[in-house]
């Protein structure tokens, strides 16, 4: 294994819902044990490459590549044994599973388990509020605790490459403040995310680099904090003048 | 003062809908053709007592959301309900004697009016005698709240206990005549119908077993924790001892229900595979029970359609064939999924339903009929054949099906627990993320339908083999429509719902012709039902039962609420 080479290369990819061409050539990398951000307005396109890069959405051309392997080869129920993860958008946790069943569900496709028994343990050790709730249901619980068994839930695949979409959508601040200190101490742990946001101001605060997507196209690519100074980002992103 | 008229304004209301049920009744000829069958001999009929149910339900609805405020308004509030939801019935009493309605409406006839009127005719008595019916059912259904909960269960337990032996009085003469001779029977019943005497004792019975049984359960204490093992053991022999011997005891034409019932079972538990485990709605389930059928009916007929006519192969007989029906249903399930493996809720619902209908049109079509029989369908199949014993007529015939059940019930409780249940569980929530996790939906809801179609293949072999003869008529739309209605009524997902269901939705329907006619308006109205009142079904599993009525704290159901 070259240490240098990236883990995720996304090359020109384009996809598209029917006639709506909801990528127009993004190319993005993604180096071992980085948080890269994607940021980008509503409608921008940011959901569409993280659902282009797990497999549930077909680029319509373009190259993705996870350790120089194509993805595009790959059906989206294999992708988690590579090591790439997802933690969709609006949490999506299996309503009417318990706590403990939707972390089980995460580790499908380990056969070990007493390692999957050990990381349903970590798994509440990273978020205690889990710990307390392991046999409720998972649709009964708040915002927060959904977003928080989502993420959980995906590492119980104990992936190279976590994708997030949206972890902050629809929480209060407090919450969000929480998350994103969950996000940097699960990528201090040795796992990459990949992180698609709407709030700039908190993904570029814990990213080392961000990618800025507007209507399918990459306008900006550079590192965090160059961003958070970048006149264009603070006007459109970050609600400054 | 306000809040005192919006009151009112919703026992109103409440009363108007519940006259509109009554009248709907009446133009639809319900009331008519349930008025032929009494429930109690020389007392009351099923149409008197489909006409007094509204203003009953009404008086005990606007009595629940009044629990609160002094007996006498309560009873007031049931009054004004019962009362108002006359008006639509008089406003009909009032028209009918003006004009001729039956022109229109033919419903509208003198058997209705003599109904309603209580057989006071058109004019004022009638009518004052109708709107003081409605009046006291309303009251009476208030009333029900002001009865002391111990008493009020008994009640309704009796209630219901009395008022079922009367509508099901074919069933309970059945029952009897296995055990009783003539002159004895006479006692309880003239032809299928009770007499006021067994009615009283039966109601007395109950209402004294019910109290002394919640007056026992008190003293004695509630037992917590699972039953000891012993008395599992002897539940479960009880069961079985009971469910062996059910035939002899039913007589033949009950256990000719059974088993249409028992068949119905066997496809719920094959349909319960792909909707309530996988959440694959699948509205075609009648092309495995039809696809069973014919490879049973060509494979052993010896008529001029079957396999032994005309090749000479005489080694088919039932048990080699029900094997193959099970292998052909699973081949054509597989076969009909792969189209229809991206469709999703209702698309896919459509999708399969198209393909119930193709299989229909097929078997009614010429292009097959040198195969199978077309319109005329195949005919001379044999019954089964048990170590030389001939396994004909339905008492013989139901332990087949009994033991296919027993096998599609152990089946698909070990699938429920099994990982494979559990993928199917998390495709049925979210199927994209299951596939995030790396589940592979497509061959997993290949394995449902496949698995589904079995059970539907093994029912419709059997059928084939019951009837002796298939015609294409029989595998209709409707098939699907009832196995699917059977589960969602029973509790989606839950195997003992099923058999409630099934027992519900075919058993009452054969027992009570009257219903026959007006089989879908009941199903749909159960569903309205059962979607506001329970939306888990009448035996939920475990695990809907917990998201449905989280944070509810409910005493478990009982049998005389459900029947009130």
């Amino acid at each position: 294994m070259n240490g240098n080479s990236p883990l995720l290369v996304l090359d020109d990819v384009h996809a598209s819902y029917g006639n709506i061409h909801a990528l127009k050539g993004v190319s993005l990398r993604v180096e071992e044990g980085e948080i890269v951000t994607l940021i980008g307005s509503n409608g921008a396109g940011k959901s569409t490459t993280l659902r282009t890069i797990s497999g549930l959405m077909r680029a319509r051309a373009g190259k993705i590549l996870f350790r120089g392997e194509d993805l595009q080869a790959r059906a989206a129920h294999e992708l988690v044994a590579l090591g790439v993860a997802l933690v969709p958008e609006g949490r999506r946790v299996f309503a009417r599973l318990s706590v403990t069943e939707n972390l089980e569900m995460g580790a499908w496709h380990r056969g070990d388990s007493q390692g999957i028994a050990s990381d349903i343990d970590n798994a509440f050790t990273l978020f205690p509020r889990l710990g307390e709730r392991r046999n409720q249901l998972a649709g009964t619980m708040s915002g927060g605790e959904q977003q928080m068994l989502a993420t959980a839930r995906a590492l119980m695949s104990r992936p190279s490459l976590l994708l997030m979409d949206e972890p902050s959508m629809g929480l209060a601040p407090v919450l969000v403040e929480t998350i994103f200190e969950t996000i940097e101490q699960i990528n201090s742990e040795g796992t990459t995310i990949l992180l698609v946001e709407q709030n700039a101001q908190m993904a570029l605060g814990v990213a080392s680099r961000g990618y800025v997507l507007q209507s399918g196209n990459i306008v900006l690519d550079d590192d965090a904090a160059s961003l958070r100074e970048n006149p264009v980002v603070q006007k459109a992103y970050l609600g400054m003048d | 003062m306000s809040t005192l008229a919006a009151n009112w304004r919703t026992v109103i209301r409440s009363g108007l809908i519940a006259g509109g049920v009554a009248l709907y009744t009446a133009l639809i000829g319900m009331l008519v053709a349930f008025d032929e069958r009494e429930v109690v001999r020389n007392s009351f009929t099923l149409g008197q007592l489909l006409l007094v149910a509204p203003a009953v339900l009404v008086g005990w609805l606007t009595g629940r959301k009044s629990i609160e405020v002094p007996a006498v308004q309560l009873l007031l509030r049931g009054l004004v309900a019962g009362i108002v939801s006359s008006l639509p019935l008089l406003a009909l009493l009032l028209v009918s004697s003006l004009v001729n309605l039956r022109t229109v409406l033919i419903n509208v006839d003198k058997d209705l009016v003599r109904l309603i009127s209580f057989d006071h005719g058109v004019g004022l008595s009638g009518a004052l005698i109708l709107a003081s019916a409605l009046g006291a059912a309303g009251i009476l259904g208030a009333f029900v709240h002001l009865i002391p909960a111990r008493l009020r269960h008994a009640l309704l337990t009796a209630l219901a206990w009395m008022l079922g032996a009367g509508i099901l009085g074919e069933l309970v003469r059945q029952l009897l005549s296995q055990f009783l001779d003539r002159e004895a029977l006479s006692w309880f019943l003239r032809r299928d119908t009770l007499k006021p005497e067994p009615a009283a004792v039966l109601f007395a019975v109950v209402l004294l077993a019910d109290l002394f049984w919640s007056w026992f359960r008190e003293t004695r204490g509630r037992r917590e924790g699972p039953a000891p093992r012993a008395l599992q053991f002897t539940r479960v022999g009880g069961l079985a001892v009971l469910l062996l011997l059910l035939p002899l005891l039913v007589g033949s034409a009950i256990s000719d229900v059974l088993s249409n019932i028992g068949l119905y079972i066997l496809m719920g538990l094959g349909l319960n595979i792909a909707v309530g485990l996988a959440g694959l709605f699948d509205l075609g389930y009648v092309t495995n029970f039809a696809v069973g059928a014919y490879t049973m009916g060509v494979l052993t007929s010896t008529g001029v359609l079957g396999i032994e006519n005309k090749m000479g192969v005489t080694v088919f007989n039932f048990w080699l064939v029900l094997p193959v029906s099970l292998l052909v249903a699973m081949f054509t399930g597989f076969i009909l999924a792969l189209p229809v493996l991206r469709m999703r809720g209702d698309y896919l619902a459509i999708a399969t339903l198209g393909f119930g209908e193709i299989i229909r049109l097929l078997a009614l079509s010429d292009w097959l009929k040198p195969i199978i029989g077309g319109a005329q369908g195949v005919l001379f199949i044999p019954a089964p054949n048990f170590f030389g014993v001939e396994l004909i007529g339905p008492q013989r015939l139901y332990y087949i099906i009994l033991g296919a059940c027993l096998l599609a019930i152990f089946v698909s409780s070990r699938l429920n627990n099994s990982r494979t249940g559990r993928q199917w569980m998390a495709i049925r929530e979210d199927e994209d993320v299951a596939s995030a996790m790396g589940i592979n939906t497509a061959r997993s809801k290949l394995l449902a339908f496949t698995i589904s179609a079995a059970t539907g293949g093994v029912a419709g072999a059997i059928f084939a083999a019951k009837l002796g003869t298939i015609f294409p008529t029989s595998f209709n739309l409707l098939v699907s429509v009832n196995v699917l209605s059977l589960i969602i009524i029973g509790g989606l997902g839950s195997l003992p719902g099923i058999i409630v269901g099934a027992l519900f939705l075919v058993g009452l329907p054969e027992l009570l012709r009257e219903f026959d006619e007006f089989r879908l308006l009941l199903y749909g109205t159960l569903m309205v039902t059962m979607m506001l009142a329970r939306p888990e079904g009448l035996w939920p599993s475990a695990v809907y039962q917990r998201e449905v009525r989280r944070g509810e704290e409910r005493a478990p159901p009982q049998a005389g609420e459900q029947a009130a």
